[in-house]
């Protein structure tokens, strides 16, 4: 590459950089003063990209610009004063699963109200033109970006440390409940925070329309993103994301300019890695000591008892006679409803007893499910190895990226459990030759002994009732009361000699493998495998299964993944807006029981 | 002053306090006594509406301020000091102490900038120096002066001398005998009999979260 | 062979200076106190000794065998046992299981995947439950016990390895007077019949001369003064910067 095609390059990483600064910089906000981490902010990043275009056919580009902007915050401002304040109390998880929400509802808000199609935004009058840089042209508007970003970041740090409300949001970032002590009006702190964080984040997506199509998979793309210039910079710093974004946005522009588009997210992650390594708290970061630990009050989990085992083998012998009642549709739901059980079991491994919530498990789940198609359509393996071996896939995908998750703990390693899902999920969909991309893979059938509906359900009730066994069986055994030591005080944990990553990356690891397992097993009762089976969405299905059930009890995913599975088959079934509904199901439990159904259960039988 | 009766309070299910009924009258220095988990940190912070009385009535001047929110507390001219400083490391001395200010009131001692710093000569050397690069005794006069850059009628001083050396033990009790000089209430959580014996009129003595007959 | 050896141990966090040029000896059977205004230094000296913070420089010797570069879980293999200022336990487990799970590392059975956890161990630990006299409140929660026996709590995980050293963070803040001594008498008593060194930190005066044989007094990461307790009471030095005319 010649020398202006690098500076050329350079200064296109520069204009990217922009955007996902803005971006990044309102999670930091919102992050460090509410502690909640807004998943839907990419959603808000959408909503600026959908809006700009759709005003400035209306109203001119630059006119659009700020109104979009300033509509996304007081649309932020609503979802803050009307679900997130009801919330702010609840457990951490709770809150994520409803930012959740929102990022399927605003996505269907905007299907319905812009259509499925990729939608061009009109170019910036007056910045239409390209200017010649040795020797080079390129675009006016993006020199115009370059200016941009460096002047918000200037803007807002001296908002932070020059103004009264700067200190009082910096102050709050560390302890809000003493700024509240001093006579500051926490509600409205947060509500404005929000509003700029939202207003940024919606800034950016309509700064960007006359380079981008607005498209309804930006949400993901673009939070995963603002996720990895977060963890890399350091959480609640705002120039450390403004490092990062500027980082994070030259190594895009120079993979892509290299041709090398593809390789563009194993980039980042190495560049992640090296960082997290290095820096386990991110560039500019502080180390997490101010964080509160994991909640010292965590409920006991004794073994389940006599009684409790009798049942579950009631249940198991239910289940063997149900063939002999039914052959139809029911079975395809029961073994839908086996496989995703065994799936949440396996993230309540990592979550309960581990305390380290997942927002990539789906990860593990479609590593299995690929390895399994691979190894049967690709290598030719017979079924029955290929279901033997597939989890070894996902052993193999949590080994890696288990290994930098367990350097953080709390919202730190959901985030990066979320960035490395989005990785796998962009390989599988890109990766044409062996996942088959965006199409993904077909005929991924059982052996001709397991073709039937009755026969495969049979296997899937004894290799998840098996497996169940022995995920169960493991939390009782010393190393899964390591694990739960682990948990509650890593601190002494380690005093006592226990080795605290150690073990939780082992425990990451055997929540990979059986997740794997129900990928394998999922791969082969549909017949095919898409690259939706390690989205994002997936991986909340996971959490919202676990959730419903209850994080501090053992069985408790088994019953929240029949009852999700039960509930997602009946609504979903030929309805648009599906995505909406589940949206409106999670606000709903997350709203009518903010402590979780099994400590609403539990608070009921108390009394 | 400050009054409180029949009041209860707790966390979750676990209820700590037990029909707590006390006074401090304008003027006053009051200790509250007890052994740590007796509940004197948490009657403050019930008073201060940071943990939510379960029953019982908590009256400032008064007005009834229990089932208010904190700030609206704090701003009713009723100061609180945590039991573990709490100072904002990431600020400096000075933006710490901007974050407790408040307007000027009629009825209450004011605390400038230059009164605080006469008052706790120590933080006038370090005022752009970050809280988190103080000592121990100097976050703890911080945080007084934080409270009272607030200019309140009342305080509430939760422990101010716990895992202080002796001789910073010494200093805080002359600042609490000068805020009693200044006319400021104040309502004092010690562990230290030897300590309140210094600077309270009168003390409580809370035992597992009930009060002790006088 | 003194049981912990230090030597010029020093560690600075953004340009100031917490710890500074630091060596002290503790042999067994010695009770020995570090004391010293807030901020002098103590809680990181305690922090490079058990491996949490790496020092800038020195050498921390057990024994024969340097402690520097080593995470805390191998520094507790080693023998070096910890109480912490404000206690750490597993809140999830009973007073038992969390004896239990400092006895299942000492056995080195924490990989062992298909035992059940809650049978391993129970005589041992209701032994070391009843030398700290914990026994009675075994099966209660850690999450519900007052203070002071969660400091007993900790005692007892701190034994579990059998360790040549032990280090006491703060071990009777928060305590009535009368426990103060118990828990005091208790570590002077390991001290001599085990031979364990014990190295605390201590606000309370009354524990310090009364427990301690020897004092090692910080101030601004130095050590200003060092002996027997009535030395270290008259020493001119101390009293200016920390005991004062108390």
């Amino acid at each position: 590459m010649s020398g202006s095609a690098v500076l050329l390059q350079f200064l296109n990483g520069l204009s990217g950089a922009s955007a996902l600064f803005l971006v990044a910089a309102g999670l930091s906000l919102i992050f460090g003063v509410t502690r909640i981490v807004n998943f839907a902010h990419g959603s808000l990043y959408m909503l600026g990209m959908y809006l700009a275009v759709w005003l400035s056919a209306r109203i001119g580009f630059w006119a659009s610009v700020p109104l979009a902007a300033a509509l996304v915050a007081a649309g932020g401002a609503a979802v803050e004063m009307l679900l997130l304040r009801r919330i702010y109390k609840a457990p951490e998880l709770f809150q994520l699963l409803a930012t959740f929400a929102v990022v399927l509802l605003v996505k269907d808000l905007a299907l319905w109200a812009w259509g499925p199609e990729d939608t061009l935004g009109p170019r910036a009058p007056g910045f239409a033109g390209a200017v010649e840089i040795a020797g080079r042209a390129f675009p006016q508007y993006d020199l115009l970006l370059i200016g941009l970003g460096p002047l918000v970041f200037l803007l807002l740090y001296l908002l932070l440390t020059k103004t009264r409300w700067g200190i009082l949001v910096r102050a709050a970032t560390q302890d809000r409940e003493m700024v509240g002590a001093l006579g500051v009006n926490q509600k409205l702190l947060f509500t404005a925070v929000f509003m700029l964080g939202a207003g940024l984040a919606g800034l950016g997506g309509a700064l960007v329309i006359p380079r981008e199509p607005a498209s309804l998979e930006i949400d993901l793309a673009v939070v995963s993103d603002a996720f990895v210039v977060v963890v890399v910079g350091g959480l609640g710093s705002i120039p450390g994301a403004f490092l990062a974004a500027l980082l994070i946005g030259e190594i895009k522009a120079f993979c892509i300019g290299l041709g090398y588009s593809k390789i563009t997210l194993a980039v980042e992650f190495i560049v992640m890695a090296v960082v997290l390594v290095l820096r386990p708290w991110g560039l500019l970061g502080r180390p997490q000591a101010a964080m509160r630990g994991p909640a010292a009050l965590e409920a006991p989990l004794d073994p389940p008892s006599g009684r409790a085992v009798a049942a579950l083998l009631a249940l198991f012998a239910g289940l063997a006679a149900i063939p002999a009642f039914t052959t139809g549709y029911t079975l395809v739901l029961l073994t839908d409803v086996l496989v995703f059980a065994l799936f949440a079991a396996s993230l309540h491994f990592m979550m309960g007893p581990g305390g380290m919530a997942s927002f990539g498990h789906a990860a593990y789940f479609g590593l299995g499910a690929y390895g399994a198609g691979v190894l049967l359509l690709r290598l030719a393996a017979p079924m029955e190895l290929a279901l033997a071996l597939a989890p070894l896939f996902a052993l193999a995908g949590a080994l890696v990226f288990g290994w930098f998750c367990v350097r953080l703990s709390g919202v730190y390693l959901a985030m990066l459990t979320l960035a490395f899902a989005q990785i796998a999920w962009s390989i599988a969909f890109q990766w044409d030759a062996v996942t088959g991309g965006s199409n993904g893979l077909i005929g991924v059938w059982p052996a001709a002994w397991l073709a039937s509906k009755t026969a495969f359900y049979y296997a899937a009730l004894l290799v998840c009732a098996a497996a169940l066994a022995l995920l169960w069986r493991l939390v009782f055994s010393p190393f899964g009361y390591a694990l739960r030591a682990s948990r509650d005080s890593a601190l002494r944990a380690e005093a006592i000699g226990i080795p605290v990553r150690a073990v939780q990356w082992a425990a990451f690891c055997v929540a990979g493998l059986f997740a794997g397992l129900a990928g394998a097993l999922f791969a082969f009762s549909k017949g095919s495998i898409s690259p939706e089976t390690l989205s994002v969405p997936r991986s909340v299905e996971g959490l919202v299964m676990v959730l419903l059930g209850g994080v501090q009890t053992l069985t408790g995913p088994v019953w929240g993944a029949a009852l999700f599975t039960w509930l997602e088959d009946s609504v979903s079934r030929g309805f648009e807006y599906w995505r909406a509904a589940i949206g409106g199901v999670i606000l709903l439990l997350v709203l009518a029981f903010p402590r979780g159904v099994a400590g609403f259960v539990r608070e009921r039988i108390a009394r | 002053m400050l009054e409180v009766s029949g009041l209860n309070a707790g966390y979750g299910r676990a209820q700590v306090l037990f029909d707590i009924a006390l006074e401090a009258r304008r003027g006053e220095v009051v200790a509250l006594l007890g052994r740590n988990g007796a509940g004197k940190s948490t009657t403050l912070k019930a008073i201060m509406g940071l943990v939510p009385p379960l029953s019982g009535e908590v009256r400032f001047e008064g007005t009834r301020i229990d089932g208010r929110e904190p700030h609206e507390i704090a701003r009713l001219g009723l100061g609180y000091v945590p039991e573990d400083r709490r100072i904002f490391t990431d600020l400096t001395v000075a933006e710490n102490l901007a974050v407790g200010r408040q307007p000027a009131r009629a009825d209450a001692p004011q605390w400038s900038t230059e009164h605080l710093l006469a008052l706790f000569p120590a933080l006038s050397r370090m005022l752009d120096r970050s809280g988190g690069r103080m000592s121990g005794g100097e976050q703890q006069m911080l945080c007084i002066a934080r409270t009272l850059a607030g200019n309140p009628k009342a305080i509430l001083l939760d422990e101010p001398s716990e895992g202080l050396a002796p001789l910073v033990v010494e200093q805080m009790a002359g600042v609490i005998l000068e805020l009693k000089r200044a006319g400021v209430t104040v309502l004092l959580a010690e562990q230290s009999a030897r300590f309140t014996g210094r600077v309270a009129d009168r003390g409580y003595t809370l035992e597992k979260g009930e009060l002790l007959p006088a | 062979m003194s049981v912990l050896s230090v030597r010029g141990l020093s560690k600075a966090y953004g340009g100031v200076q917490a710890v500074h040029n630091v060596s002290f000896r503790v042999e067994g059977g010695e009770v020995v106190a570090m004391i010293g205004p807030n901020g002098a230094g103590k809680s990181t000296c305690f922090n490079m000794l058990n491996g949490q913070l790496a020092p800038d420089a020195g050498e921390i010797k057990l024994g024969e065998a340097s402690l520097v570069g080593l995470a805390p879980h191998r520094i507790w293999r080693l023998g070096v046992g910890r109480t912490f200022q404000i206690t750490a336990t597993f809140g999830s487990m009973s007073v038992r299981e969390n004896v239990q799970m400092a006895l299942l590392s000492h056995h080195r059975r924490l990989a062992s995947i298909l035992s059940s956890a809650p049978r391993c161990c129970v005589d041992e630990a209701d032994a070391l439950l009843e030398r700290v006299g914990m026994r009675s409140q075994a099966g209660r929660p850690c999450a519900v016990l007052a203070y002071g026996d969660l400091k007993r709590v900790e005692l007892a995980l701190a034994l579990a390895h059998r360790p040549r050293l032990l280090l006491m963070d703060e071990p009777t803040a928060g305590m009535a007077p009368g426990e103060r001594g118990e828990l005091m008498q208790l570590a002077a008593v390991l001290a001599r019949d085990d031979r364990l060194a014990v190295l605390f930190t201590e606000h309370d005066m009354d524990v310090v001369f009364g427990y301690a044989s020897r004092v090692i007094v910080l101030h601004m990461g130095e050590i200003i003064a060092s002996g027997t307790p009535d030395e270290v009471r008259a020493d001119p030095r101390v009293r200016e910067v920390y005991l004062g005319d108390a």
